[in-house]
């Protein structure tokens, strides 16, 4: 039989469903509008973006370069918005992200989705007139992917989401790199690779903790579609393609010693975790505690701990890039 | 009957804040898009005279 297709909703921007109702709601302060163009997934993406930048081994007047990276925050930040505004009503429901200032109510659908078409548009802008067109095109792609592909389709539909959804994730340090150069070589979409393979490990580890809630709200993530043991497979076998892919930039002249290092040890604890977890119960049903007074969730360590590591791993393997690259420029 | 127009004043506050910000983000803009042109036009003129 023929699988009936999704359906798309568009957002209609009525007031966001409040995670909680019933509760005097201060007005937005500028916190929540700091929180909406969500911060630490930012600040990951500045730093692939620079890496992305300095690796290119082009020279760059600083003040464009600086432009750069700003606009690379910025539009970042107006992904963030978007996604808020369209999920608010995912948000409200799960205990991670109810206090979002759109899904807690104090600030409307309608304005975090201008704040994020403003500032999109401005970071797009600003990289066309003061880079050049392909950054300012690749930005485009990504903040419209991130908020029209990813949030309002692939999110709902699919427990691919943030596996085909990643792509937004890895495109900055190709932007970055762009930015310095103009064009897009192999070692640039190296990086796009390694970030592209490194999210589904890393979000289905923290999947596997909250499953329940991505249920609650009716997301279609991989430990609700096809259980916590095929994940814990899943996570396994991604953990083995990217650990030797990590490696390859070391022997394409985009890494040095350092790099290989890194990325050969790093790559090793990685997979080594995602074997612990494979072999663990994580996402499994929650047990009794021994004496009834307390509820066991298994596994929940080694979710935890490859989720934890992931992060630094990635953050590792672009800081030695970082430094090695930008050592070569000041030498 | 209450009146609909009538805006509380952390209400008011926080508009005004908002319209601060939005007019700062205006002028930051705007001084980005002036340095911007500056330095291209430096480095186009650097490539004529070179």
């Amino acid at each position: 039989m023929k699988r009936p297709m999704t359906e798309v909703a568009l957002p209609d921007f009525a007031p966001a469903p409040q995670a909680f109702p019933g509760v005097d709601i201060a007005p937005a302060g500028w916190r929540d509008y700091v929180a909406l163009a969500k911060p630490r997934v930012m600040s990951l993406v500045v730093f692939t973006a620079l890496t992305g930048l300095v690796a290119a081994d082009t020279p760059m007047d600083p003040i464009l370069a600086a432009m750069a990276v700003l606009c690379i925050t910025v539009g970042a930040g107006a992904a963030g918005a978007l996604n808020m505004a369209f999920d608010s009503d995912i948000d409200a429901q799960m205990r991670r992200t109810r206090n979002r200032p759109v899904a807690a109510g104090r600030i409307s659908r309608a304005d975090a989705a201008a704040f994020g078409a403003v500032l999109g548009a401005f970071s797009i802008m600003l990289m066309g007139l003061a880079v050049n067109n392909l950054a300012a095109g690749l930005l485009l792609f990504t903040i419209l992917f991130y908020a029209l592909v990813y949030t309002m389709w692939l999110k709902r539909s699919t427990p691919q989401n943030i596996v085909i959804g990643g792509a937004a994730g890895a495109l900055p340090p190709v932007i970055g790199w762009a930015a310095a150069t103009g064009h897009t070589p192999l070692n640039a979409w190296l990086l796009f690779a390694i970030i592209f393979l490194w999210t589904p490990p890393h979000f289905w580890a923290l999947a596997l903790n909250s499953g329940g809630d991505y249920e609650k709200a009716g997301v279609p993530m991989m430990p609700v579609v096809k259980g916590a043991k095929s994940t814990r497979l899943q996570i396994l076998i991604y953990s083995l393609i990217l650990a030797p892919l990590a490696v390859v930039p070391a022997f394409t002249g985009l890494g040095g010693p350092g790099y290989l290092a890194a990325s050969i040890l790093g790559g090793a604890m990685f997979v080594l975790l995602a074997v612990r977890l494979w072999r663990s119960r994580a996402g499994e049903a929650v047990e009794p505690g021994p004496d009834g007074l307390y509820s066991v969730k298994p596994g929940a360590k080694q979710a935890r701990d490859l989720f934890a590591y992931s992060i630094l791993y990635l953050f590792g393997l672009f800081a030695v890039l970082l430094v090695e690259h930008g050592l070569k420029a000041v030498r | 009957m209450s009146d609909p127009f009538h805006e509380g004043q952390r209400a008011a506050k926080a508009r005004r804040m908002r319209s601060w910000a939005i007019a700062l983000g205006l002028i930051v803009l705007v001084a980005l898009t002036f340095v911007v042109t500056i330095v291209k036009m430096a480095a186009n003129a650097h490539h004529a005279v070179t």
